[in-house]
């Protein structure tokens, strides 16, 4: 176990479906797709430990469709952080461009679901549906990378603040780390555990 | 022998000809007069067939099709591969041309949908040739590849999902002179499936009582995104093949049972919903796409469909 407390899981979604799904299909296009892409995901998060970051890669993909983005990506999501448990998974969406945001963020609004995404090399953002605060405290700790437990109150002075980041680690769109208590954002943390 | 007269043009505006004469014919042989034919689309195409298809249900045995004389629409259909498919409905003369490669305005030849593989095939081959047709033809951003490859992917997977039954897709690039002065880029779907009203009815006719008709079961879909699933991630398909249809101020229909339901862009006067219209079982979607900018769009501007 590394430093953190949690396990890294990186899945490339090309290579996986032409490995475990379909050799010849080179697109993430339909439901059945989707369902068998998103179980191969599940069986391989099913090795890690009992916390996991998993960094789901959509670089190389190239098309992807509603049907399979809703389930890839907003299923996964809702079965991994089921609603009202603190969130012991941990996803961040990574090469994500332009002709993938579009149906990763229609699918995550029907289902009023949040994600982080790296959306250029180094720079994320949170897409879905989070709320103003939580987009103002995520983007506190995203340029920070951390915060520490003693200083949290002098970044989030507002009771509110710091009740939604809190709210951001049971969502799984923040990380706390096990002993320290400190706050760390998923792109800080996905940076230091690839290291 | 039933005779059912091809129009001299055949597309989205003149198919519902051809349903109309076959609603009546349920025994005997029928014969479809295409000897006249001189301008067919993809609409056109995949209409056809279809109606082949359904009076080969109806009537248990293969129609008559009496090719066009017109060697042009002819190579057309052959380019197209309407004779590969039409092989299963109709009885031919046989001196219809050989099937050749495609030609550079036909983005995809006719192409059945059962499975969920032949999505992927259409993807993929759309994925090859859609760059010169929607770059230089039409003028779109080269983004817009991947933005029509996902339309296309959704409007195909409502075939497998919700029709449940066989289909085709194809796709054309032509030269609209007289309707638009620009260039179009039509899609057509067709499946011979159950329909959206049978499809929809055990979740949703209860709720509209005595209204529920095919009409009002393409407004639920359609306008609303209903859909037979419990699963709340279901219904978004046509929504954003809408949006997106939208965006590029194309047409999208939809025509099924007795009705058809559209978003019209303010260049055509199709109507937004038509009722009464003759049975057809399945579905049919149809797509427009006009070019950003008028004008023949250099080279290929005597490029025309089954002319």
């Amino acid at each position: 176990m590394n430093g953190y407390g949690i396990d890294p899981v990186a899945i490339d979604l090309h290579r996986l479906m032409r490995r475990q799904v379909a050799s010849l299909h080179a697109h993430l296009v339909t439901r059945p797709t989707g369902r068998a892409v998103r179980t191969a995901i599940q069986s391989q998060l099913a090795t890690a430990g009992e916390l996991a970051l998993s960094i789901i890669d959509f670089s190389d993909v190239r098309v992807l469709d509603f049907s399979c983005a809703d389930e890839v990506v907003a299923k996964l999501l809702r079965q991994c952080r089921p609603s009202g448990e603190a969130s012991r998974a941990f996803f961040v969406l990574r090469g994500v461009g332009d002709p993938h945001l579009e149906p990763i963020q229609a699918v995550l609004e029907r289902h009023r679901l949040a994600a982080v995404a790296e959306t250029a090399p180094g720079r994320c953002r949170l897409v879905g549906v989070p709320s103003e605060t939580e987009v103002r405290v995520w983007r506190c700790l995203e340029e920070r990378g951390a915060l520490s437990r003693a200083d949290v109150a002098a970044h989030l002075p507002d009771e509110v603040d710091r009740a939604t980041l809190e709210s951001l680690v049971r969502r799984g769109l923040a990380f706390r780390r096990p002993g320290s208590g400190d706050y760390l954002a998923l792109s800080n943390l996905m940076r230091s555990l690839m290291e | 022998m039933h005779v059912i007269r091809v129009p001299s043009s055949l597309d989205f505006s003149t198919v519902d000809g051809v349903f109309r004469q076959c609603a009546g014919i349920s025994e005997g042989k029928a014969l479809f007069d295409a000897g006249y034919l001189r301008f067919v689309d993809p609409q056109g195409v995949v209409g056809l067939l279809s109606a082949g298809a359904l009076l080969k249900r109806r009537l248990g045995r293969t129609a008559h099709l009496r090719l066009p004389r017109q060697a042009s629409v002819l190579g057309y259909l052959a380019r197209i591969r309407f004779f590969e498919q039409a092989r299963s409905f109709f009885s031919m003369e046989t001196r219809r041309p050989r099937e050749t490669a495609a030609s550079s305005d036909v983005l995809l030849e006719i192409t059945p949908v059962t499975t969920n593989s032949d999505v992927h095939v259409v993807v993929d081959r759309v994925q090859t040739r859609a760059g010169t047709i929607l770059t230089r033809t039409l003028g779109y951003p080269l983004v817009t590849v991947v933005q029509f490859s996902v339309v296309l992917s959704e409007v195909c997977q409502n075939i497998i999902e919700h029709a449940e039954a066989p289909g085709w897709v194809a796709a054309q690039a032509y030269y609209w002179a007289k309707r638009l002065e620009r260039w179009v880029l039509v899609i057509a779907v067709s499946d011979l499936g159950r329909g959206f009203r049978e499809s929809l009815a055990e979740e949703h006719a209860g709720r509209y009582r005595g209204r529920w008709a095919d009409g009002t079961a393409l407004e639920a879909a359609f306008l609303h995104g209903v859909t037979r699933f419990t699963d709340s991630g279901r219904g978004q398909g046509i929504q954003q093949i809408r949006k997106q249809v939208r965006r590029w101020d194309g047409l999208i229909s939809i025509r099924s049972g007795t009705a058809r339901i559209a978003d019209v862009p303010e260049w055509d006067d199709t109507p937004v919903l038509q009722e009464g219209l003759s049975h057809f079982p399945g579905a049919q979607i149809n797509i427009v796409l006009p070019a950003l900018h008028a004008g023949q769009g250099g080279e290929r501007a005597e490029s025309r469909p089954g002319t």
